[in-house]
């Protein structure tokens, strides 16, 4: 693959935080660095692992290959492999890929100078997901807590484990995560507007500036949150939807047993009306 | 400004304490209900399990009485009931009804105690109804009740009128006029919705009337000359459902496998069990309880003046077996076999 004219000048050596000069080379685009190498390892090797247990199966259809979690009675222990052990596996796989690739990212930020915000905005969609496969079923006592992997699988997990609670709309920190996502979507929606908005004028009119954005939104709500600040505001608001929702998923059985639409009794029992 | 700063921290730290009370603490129990990895589980917490255990145990069992003797038929008058009873078996019966059902009112409860035979006292009759639907739910629902069965103390629990019947709502006071002035029977924390937002209206509607449970349409679709499942059908069964969830102590994975909620074939086989407990709640209040409503007095009575009727949780009282599965009829074989 060819590089284009400047690109050259951003390679450069060093930033690694482990190995050295050993794996810093390019191939192609791609940086490989140790945690190139480690992320590649861990994803293959999940991956051929998943094609195993589809093999064992009994479907090939993409929809309904499952790789499930152990049985309760496995508690915190090994299961053997076509039992949940297979997944278990898997998790594994799934981590040390995921931590690689966000290690990865921090070699790459540590070459060009730059800020890790990249790689802690990625860390927040790991957390998420050690949340649901580790942190939660540690807390629970038994591996089989975690989400089975298959696609319609796991939306049939997230239905069930939802109704284990009754309606899971009632729980706060589900509330506030959907909150944010649709704010994250609105905010996004307003900027990508807002951009396009400047850089279209009429044919033969110069393009917007800055302080035209700023403007319009002056005009229209009496604020402008700002060039740099709309990305703050998009990276809170983004990672604080996923955060509330690694919450909302950890307090449903260790921290709570019963229906969602029950817990907010406390509500009704303030002494101020009760 | 500066002098709000301790009220907001005061308020603010007040609703922290709040929010940290409200929830439980690990650890819990689960129970798994499906196959591994569908999310099918019960969360116990084993402080509150304890609690239930404690507020749900048998009577003591003095098991059944010797036989033989003359019948009860023969040595009292007006025995329509438990006339082919020992008087052994009989007497033995009187005393448990009275430990069971009013012992802190006694024989009086139920009769002019200068003359046993009397019908003067309503809860007499009350009683002889009670009996018959004792025998029937024994012998003509063992699909729901099974070998089990059940006495009066499954209901009453030591109260003449069993804690856990219900009755009509009386409706919120209506603080509102206009669109608002009606509550359309829903949007009230109530323990028979399972505090959501859902209809209260549920219980007279489906364990009373014949309404349909149905939540899902069974097609896509509206197709010509099939109406599909209106709003309110999905949410009075939602209704029920919730009540039933908070009566047995369970959650809703422990029949269904929620990914298709209504098909047989993926539930727990338990299900069968409840689906048959709707049909018997439906049968005992329209067949043995509406029907005593004239004899009550009004201070037994709703505040609709509705008698008090059977739900799910009038036996199951949030557990899943009432009383823990303790067997009901181990004293009293009598109350297993059906009346004439």
């Amino acid at each position: 693959m060819s590089m284009l004219n400047f690109e050259k000048k951003y390679r450069v050596r060093g930033g690694t935080l482990i190995g050295g000069d050993l794996f810093d080379f390019w191939v192609g685009p791609f940086y490989v660095g140790f945690f190139g190498v480690t992320t590649a390892f861990f994803a293959g090797l999940g991956t051929v692992l998943i094609l195993y247990g589809a093999s064992q199966g009994g479907t090939w259809n993409p929809w309904q290959i499952n790789i499930a979690p152990p049985d309760l009675s496995y508690g915190l222990g090994f299961a053997p492999l076509m039992e949940g052990g297979l997944w278990q596996i898997v998790t594994i796989c799934a981590i040390g890929s995921f931590i690689s690739w966000a290690l990865r990212e921090v070699e790459i930020c540590r070459k060009l100078g730059m800020g890790l915000h990249v790689p802690i905005a990625f860390a927040f969609a790991i957390g998420a997901y050690i949340t649901l496969v580790v942190v939660r079923p540690l807390l629970l006592g038994a591996w089989g807590h975690g989400f089975p992997y298959g696609i319609l699988s796991h939306l049939d997990w997230v239905s069930n484990v939802g109704y284990q609670y009754l309606h899971f709309h009632y729980n706060p920190a589900h509330m506030i995560a959907v909150s944010f996502f649709f704010t994250t979507a609105l905010a996004l929606a307003l900027h990508g507007a807002l951009i396009l908005s400047s850089v279209n004028p009429k044919e033969g009119e110069t393009v917007r500036t800055a302080e035209h954005e700023n403007s319009f939104f002056r005009d229209s709500i009496g604020y402008s949150i700002g060039t740099l600040g709309i990305h703050r505001l998009g990276l809170f608001l983004a990672l604080a939807a996923v955060f509330f929702s690694a919450v909302c998923i950890v307090i449903s059985g260790p921290l709570w047993t019963r229906g969602w639409p029950e817990w907010w009794n406390w509500w009704l029992s303030l002494p101020f009306w009760s | 400004m500066k002098a709000l700063i301790p009220i907001v921290l005061i308020v603010a730290v007040l609703l922290g304490v709040q929010l940290i009370v409200s929830f439980e603490r690990p650890p819990v129990d689960t129970v798994q209900q499906g196959f591994r990895g569908t999310g099918m589980e019960e969360n116990i917490n084993p402080r509150t399990e304890a609690k239930l255990v404690e507020a749900n145990q048998a009577p003591d069992s003095y098991g059944p009485t010797e036989p033989g003797g003359p019948k009860a038929s023969e040595i009292y008058e007006n025995v329509e009931v438990l006339g082919d009873l020992t008087e052994d078996e009989f007497t033995a019966l009187m005393i448990s009804i009275t430990a069971w059902v009013s012992p802190d009112q006694s024989c009086a409860y139920c009769h002019n105690v200068e003359n046993m035979a009397s019908e003067e006292v309503y809860a007499k009759q009350v009683a002889r109804r009670m009996l018959q639907m004792t025998k029937t739910i024994n012998s003509q629902w063992k699909d729901h009740v099974a070998d089990t069965g059940v006495n009066c103390y499954t209901c009453h629990r030591g109260n003449p009128i069993p804690q856990q019947a219900w009755f009509l709502e009386s409706g919120p006071a209506e603080s509102a006029g206009g669109f608002n002035a009606s509550r359309q029977g829903q949007n009230v924390a109530t323990e028979r919705a399972g505090y959501t937002s859902l209809p209260y209206t549920a219980l007279e509607q489906l364990l009373v009337e014949d309404g349909n449970i149905r939540v899902q349409s069974a097609s896509a679709l509206p197709i010509a000359g099939q109406p599909g499942v209106g709003l309110q059908a999905t949410e009075s069964t939602y209704s029920l459902m919730m009540h039933m969830s908070d009566s047995l102590g369970q959650n809703c994975t422990f029949c269904h496998n929620t990914r298709a909620l209504g098909n047989w074939e993926q539930s727990n086989p338990v299900r069968t069990k409840a689906w048959h407990g709707i049909q018997m709640a439906r049968d005992i209040n329209n067949t043995f309880v509406l029907p005593l409503q004239p004899l009550l007095p009004e201070a037994h009575l709703g505040p609709q003046g509705d008698i008090g009727k059977v739900s799910c949780n009038t036996c199951h009282q949030g557990v899943s077996k009432p009383l823990y599965g303790a067997p009901m009829l181990t004293d009293h074989p009598t109350l297993g076999v059906a009346s004439d």
